[in-house]
């Protein structure tokens, strides 16, 4: 191979390092207009009364918009339709957009918008899970498994009861996985304008641009086909720019009505109300294992605090129970899990979505059980390994699992054995594993059409054009799409130019979340790139009377392998192929398998294959503060093939870094005013500033492994790196503030507060550790009984399917 | 963050030219930008919106590091109790001052604490004068315009005490969100180099169309987090004077999240002056823990005549944190802030004695290592 698998600069380097890419903020239209949005400064109210009317009489506004003009709801899970663009009498958290002016300039309408009066009507609030727990009035939302639950899910694979009572020890731990946010560093920003030819544009900084035509479509009750949306290259994304928004909808609206270009820039406070991010988790597990360290059984309870909104959140809430099995074999398991609404800006994906709250609880107590079985922890998961190309009890198929492989290069990298347990006191080692998926396996929406389809034009001068619906958001999407295009025409990726995320103009992809770009649109690309090849060899034999299985497509040349000299231009060969059968251009696209869970609820999980990853990360503790320092990171990472290992290690880098925030600093955290003198639950400090996130400056030394055992699923045998690397950082800082002052921190962010008050606890005898206590009481249904495959299952749920109202997909 | 209000702009040339502006000027409509990196993300916060800005960058007289003797454009006049000691105009940048060799030589706490504000970047156009006069900051004011409205505000900007003393049931007080039974706002003073520079003992020159007066930057200081200074408002802070080193040490110690920057939430300010291993005097400030910097006068006298052996300063380190009364409204909880105010005044002991500290900052700081003493 040629391109695959080396090194090399992106496709989209040099315009962003000489600061050409155009990001949507960096759209200016003749015409053009701003518009700011009025957000509630009430956390739950009624709205009695808005009026406008200084504010439309205020020189330069335009246009006033307000929940009367957009009746019609939408959301981004056909299941959690409950959003408007702009509030219709209820508010629902400080933030919640209320009202929009458009002005003929940004400092004209955010002086406008105080102009604006909005009477409310304060209704009670709901500011952590157990309110909305106790209290169902009023209810938050309309809707929803019950007053203000969101979702329950109960689902149970083999009998889990006997598999606790069965094992020689069973460990119970509770946890706590504090919310936190992307923070991308460029700000949502969108324009929207009428084209000449009285369609409507929108351009916008989104991860998602087919959801999005599909939200706006609805929203604004108008034919999908009158409506282009242009997903501008995101300044980072990490699942916060994966739903479709309340400003693209409210700026499309604008555009339409006055006719003129509308431009919407989200200031920083604007993106933490926007949010989308980690839901804040409290989870209990129990596991039962035997003295070898086998597991028996495991039940994993988690309670999210869903935010006012839906979101991805139903998907969300399966996500916290739906990997615990792809990493060690679980014979029989049991999953419940409860999200509900309140006061505060909505969770939903951030990289890993949903999955890293329960793996920090799961590597913690795999901790935790080594050390009271008294095995080496590396050792105690090299047991229990689940095996590669196996259905697991919940009907996940695995692919390839270069799980023990991570484990042996990270363990030898880090020099493992010389240093857990042995280093002096204040410092220590701590190791965790993981799992991601490579693309979900359903799409949002129940649909049979592939999840991403290509497009190639190729052109009598050599040029080639590759057009997908997918978006670059700093991962590199456009960069492995041009390498697998080049890889198998055989020609330079400069050669190529990619056209991406535009719904007039490339086919559908799902968009840039879940980790599904690179497997799915990986796949589609080499698809069409070998039905192009297929055309040109078939005319370049007959040109050259060579048969076409001894074609070569390599250097910008088709030749013979046999006979090298033999051959011609890449550019000449499209003109034969052209010659022949007319305009050359191939279409390819990508399904995932069908999944094996047959259960409502199944469809969260299932991927075309997994990746796998383990860290170790060194900790530097001050018994005296509490104070914590990473200096150094070993990861390893199963990437099946990396197509180009410099963005390869970008991402696992990239993830080392958020996940060093999750575990050491950052969250999205609220004030709830004394309620005697004020309503008022607002973000604790949004702003970047305050909230803390590390620099590059902060960063340790990381040592990044990459296991290449080409999965035969993925491009070239390629896997996800976008956000299974993040995943075993958390657990594994906790892991190594035990090993190196004996306390456990079971909740992130671990703190030098945490870690001083655990190491009090210890030293009055208490138990040592920080973390939470108490689990709230949830009215949980009975359980789902889905047998396992080794029970005979055949991937259908038990008995009547009553535990999950609906079908989701994610 | 929104764009800026509207304002006037004046690029005076002068000091005598300022001064005017200012005394002309009605009360609180006026206000100095030096570097402007505190006061223009304030205005967009609309935490302070003045029509008026009266810029310095223009005044070349404010811009100079003299070595005691001011500079001979300067309109004030020399003080003979200057000795050689170092004139510091207010507008010299932060990058300057770090990159001065005799301030790196002669007051490295005063460097060490230069080094750790904000960012390069921010340095290159954040002043001295401007780091002084540093508004006091509160994670309830440090907000935008429209969460400030979301909480009804709070007696620093804003505050609606009439109208809420219209709504039945409601506090009639003006209200300080992290007290709320407290009479005086307890925003906390956040400059670097505020205690470090009290610690050398520098005094500043007011100077207004009336002349100038000097006085020692301690006084400069109120513990309240709205009136923090007792500058006038038609003062403006020319120039800092400090002490000659003669036979003192100085470092600067700052506790924040990330090492690569942050305001500070706690530091320790500390100089000595040494006979062989004798402490002969000693200062000992801190920041961030209340409205103004604080100095520890008894933990400081407990050195005096000693050797700094491991118990003396333990003990100085527990008598320096009693003044220490954080609030919650930093990052990081206020009790934890106050249990490690001693270590934090034992780092800096140590170091004036002399302990190697290097690695004990890099733990602290990550990669921006501040060379020890
Ligand atoms: C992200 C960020 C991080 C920061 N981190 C730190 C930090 O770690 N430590 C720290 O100490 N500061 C920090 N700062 C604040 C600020 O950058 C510095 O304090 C800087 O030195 C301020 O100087 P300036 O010249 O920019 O002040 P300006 O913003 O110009 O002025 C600040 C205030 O002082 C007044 N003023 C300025 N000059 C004079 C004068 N000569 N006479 C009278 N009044 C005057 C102004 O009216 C204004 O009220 C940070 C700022 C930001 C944005
Ligand atoms: S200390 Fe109190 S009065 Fe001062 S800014 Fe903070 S909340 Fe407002």
């Amino acid at each position: 191979m040629n391109i695959i698998g080396k090194p090399r600069r992106r496709v989209d380097g040099r315009a962003k390092a000489t600061g050409q890419t155009k990001f949507a903020d960096d759209i200016m239209l003749p015409r053009m207009v701003h518009c700011k949005l009025l957000r509630s400064t009430a956390p739950h109210a009624r709205i009695v009364r808005i009026d406008a009317a200084r504010a439309r009489a205020h020189p330069g506004v335009l246009l006033i918009l307000d929940g009367r003009d957009f009746p019609i709801p939408y959301g981004i899970l056909p299941v959690s339709q409950d959003e408007h663009a702009l509030a219709v009498d209820r508010v629902r958290f400080v933030g919640d957009p209320v009202a929009a002016v458009i002005a003929r300039d940004e400092l004209t309408a955010f002086e406008a918008l105080d102009l604006i009066d909005v009477e409310y009507e304060p209704l009670r609030t709901f500011a952590a899970p157990e309110d909305s727990l106790q209290h169902d009035d009023p209810r938050i939302h309309e809707y929803g498994d019950r007053g203000n639950i969101h979702k329950l899910v109960s689902l149970e694979f083999g009998d889990v009861g006997r598999a606790l009572a069965d094992a020689d020890k069973v460990f119970e731990d509770t946890f706590f996985y504090q919310g936190n946010t992307h923070l991308p560093i460029e700000q949502h920003a969108a324009v929207a304008a009428k084209d000449p030819d009285g369609k409507l544009v929108l351009w916008s900084s989104t991860q998602t641009p087919h959801y999005v035509h599909r939200a706006l479509a609805k929203a604004l009750d108008m034919p999908a086909a009158h409506i282009r949306v242009v997903a501008t290259p995101n300044g980072g994304g990490f699942g916060g720019k994966s739903d479709p928004f309340n400003h693209e909808i409210v700026i499309a609206k604008a555009a339409w009505l006055l006719d003129r270009p509308v431009k919407i820039c989200l200031t920083r406070e604007e993106v933490f109300y926007c949010h989308r991010g980690r839901h804040p988790v409290l989870m209990r597990m129990k596991t039962g294992v035997n003295d070898d360290g086998t597991i028996t059984g495991m039940e994993v309870q988690t309670v999210l605090d869903g935010g006012a909104y839906g979101s991805y959140g139903v998907a969300s809430t399966f996500y916290t129970g739906a990997l615990q099995t792809v990493t060690y074999h679980i014979p029989a398991y049991r999953f419940q899990g409860c999200r509900v609404f309140t006061n505060k800006p909505p969770c939903g994906p951030k990289r890993g979505h949903g999955t890293p709250q329960s793996r920090f609880g799961q590597e913690i107590q795999l901790d935790k059980i080594a050390d009271a079985l008294g095995l080496d922890p590396a050792d105690l998961r090299l047991r229990i390994v689940e095996k590669p190309e196996t259905l697991t009890a919940n009907y996940l198929r695995l692919g390839t699992i270069g799980l023990a492989e991570c484990i042996r290069r990270v363990t030898r990298a880090a020099d493992w054995s010389s240093k857990h347990r042995r280093l002096p006191f204040g410092r220590g080692v701590g190791l965790a594993c993981s799992s991601y998926l490579s693309g979900a396996g359903l799409p949002i929406y129940w649909n049979d059409m592939p999840h991403s389809g290509v497009q190639l034009k190729l052109d009598r001068s050599g040029g080639v054009t590759a057009f997908c619906g997918a978006t670059e958001i700093g991962q590199g999407s456009d960069d492995v799409l041009v390498a697998c295009v080049a890889e198998v025409l055989g020609i330079d990726p400069i050669d190529i130019r990619a056209v991406t995320g535009d719904t007039d103009l490339t086919p559908v992809d799902l968009g840039s979340y879940s980790s599904r770009v690179t497997l799915m649109m990986g796949n589609a690309a080499i698809q069409a790139a070998e039905r192009a090849r297929d055309l040109l060899a078939d005319s370049v034999s007959r040109k050259l009377a060579v048969p076409k299985d001894r074609l070569v497509f390599a250097d910008r040349r088709v030749f013979d392998t046999e006979n090298p000299s033999v051959g011609i231009a890449f550019a000449e060969a499209v003109q034969l192929a052209e010659a022949a059968f007319g305009t050359i251009g191939t279409t390819g696209s990508y399904t995932p398998p069908r999944s094996a869970a047959r259960f409502k609820g199944g469809g969260v999980g299932p991927s075309p294959t997994y990746s796998y990853s383990a860290a170790i990360v060194e900790v530097d503790v001050d018994p005296a503060t509490g104070w914590i320092h990473v200096p150094r990171v070993w990861i390893a990472h199963d990437i099946g093939r990396a197509l180009n290992p410099t963005l390869v290690r970008g991402q696992v880098e990239g993830s080392v870094y958020m996940a060093l925030g999750e575990a050491l600093m950052e969250e999205q955290i609220f004030r709830r005013l004394p309620p005697r003198l004020s309503h008022a639950l607002v973000h604790k400090f949004p702003s970047i500033l305050e909230y803390k996130s590390p620099t590059t400056m902060d960063m340790p030394e990381v040592f990044t492994e990459l296991i290449e055992e080409p999965d035969p699923r993925g491009p070239f045998g390629a896997k996800e790196v976008g956000q299974g690397p993040l995943l075993p950082v958390m657990p594994a800082v906790a892991n190594a503030v035990f090993d190196a002052v004996g306390v456990r921190i079971d909740e992130v962010p671990t703190t030098p507060e945490k870690i001083l008050k655990a190491l009090e606890a210890k030293a009055a005898g208490k138990p040592a550790r920080y973390g939470p206590s108490h689990f709230p009481d949830v009215p949980w249904p009975e359980p789902l009984q889905v047998p396992p495959p080794w029970e005979g299952g055949d991937g259908k749920a038990r008995g009547p399917e009553r535990a999950t109202p609906q079908v989701i997909q994610s | 963050m929104m764009r800026l209000p509207h304002f006037r702009f004046h690029a005076p040339r002068t000091v005598q030219e300022a001064a005017d502006l200012l005394a002309s000027a009605s009360p609180g409509e006026a206000m100095i930008v030096a570097g402007g990196t505190d006061l223009l993300p304030n205005m967009k916060r609309r935490q302070q919106v003045p029509s008026t800005l009266i810029g310095l960058r223009g005044i070349a007289e404010l811009r100079a590091i003299s070595n005691g003797n001011a500079s001979a454009t300067l309109r004030v006049a020399p003080s003979p109790s200057r000795g050689d000691g170092l004139t510091i105009g207010a507008s010299v940048t932060l990058s300057a001052l770090v990159g001065d060799e005799r301030v790196r030589r002669a007051y490295t706490g005063l460097w060490q604490a230069a080094s750790q504000v904000a960012t390069p970047l921010l340095r290159n156009m954040g002043t001295i004068g401007g780091n002084l006069c540093l508004d006091t900051r509160c994670n309830y004011y440090d907000q935008n315009y429209e969460w400030r409205k979301a909480i009804d505000f709070c007696m620093k900007k804003d505050d609606r005490s009439p109208e809420r003393a219209a709504l039945p049931g409601r506090a009639a007080l003006q209200v300080c969100w992290v007290a709320t039974s407290s009479p005086r706002c307890l925003a906390v003073s956040s400059s670097d180099t505020a205690p470090m520079l009290m610690a050398l003992g520098a005094s500043v020159d007011l100077t207004s169309a009336a002349g100038v007066r000097s006085i020692p930057l301690a006084d400069l200081y109120r513990n309240d987090g709205i009136h923090y200074l007792t500058r006038r408002p038609d003062e403006i802070l020319t120039s800092i004077r400090v002490p000659g080193a003669d036979g003192w040490k100085s470092t600067y110690w700052k506790l924040r999240r990330r090492g690569s920057f942050d305001f500070p939430v706690l530091s320790v300010a500390a100089a000595a002056k040494m006979r062989g291993e004798t402490v002969e005097a000693a200062r000992i400030v801190l920041g961030a823990v209340a409205s103004r910097p604080v100095a520890s006068e008894n933990a400081a006298a407990a050195l005096v005549g000693r050797r700094l052996t491991d118990d003396i300063i333990a003990e100085a380190a527990e008598l320096a944190a009693v003044p220490s009364r954080p609030m919650d409204n930093t990052d990081f909880t206020l009790v934890w802030r106050k249990r490690v105010t001693r270590d934090f005044v034992s780092y800096a002991l140590r170091e004036l004695r002399g302990d190697e500290t290097t690695d004990l900052r890099r733990r602290l700081h990550a990669w921006h290592v501040v060379p020890g003493v």
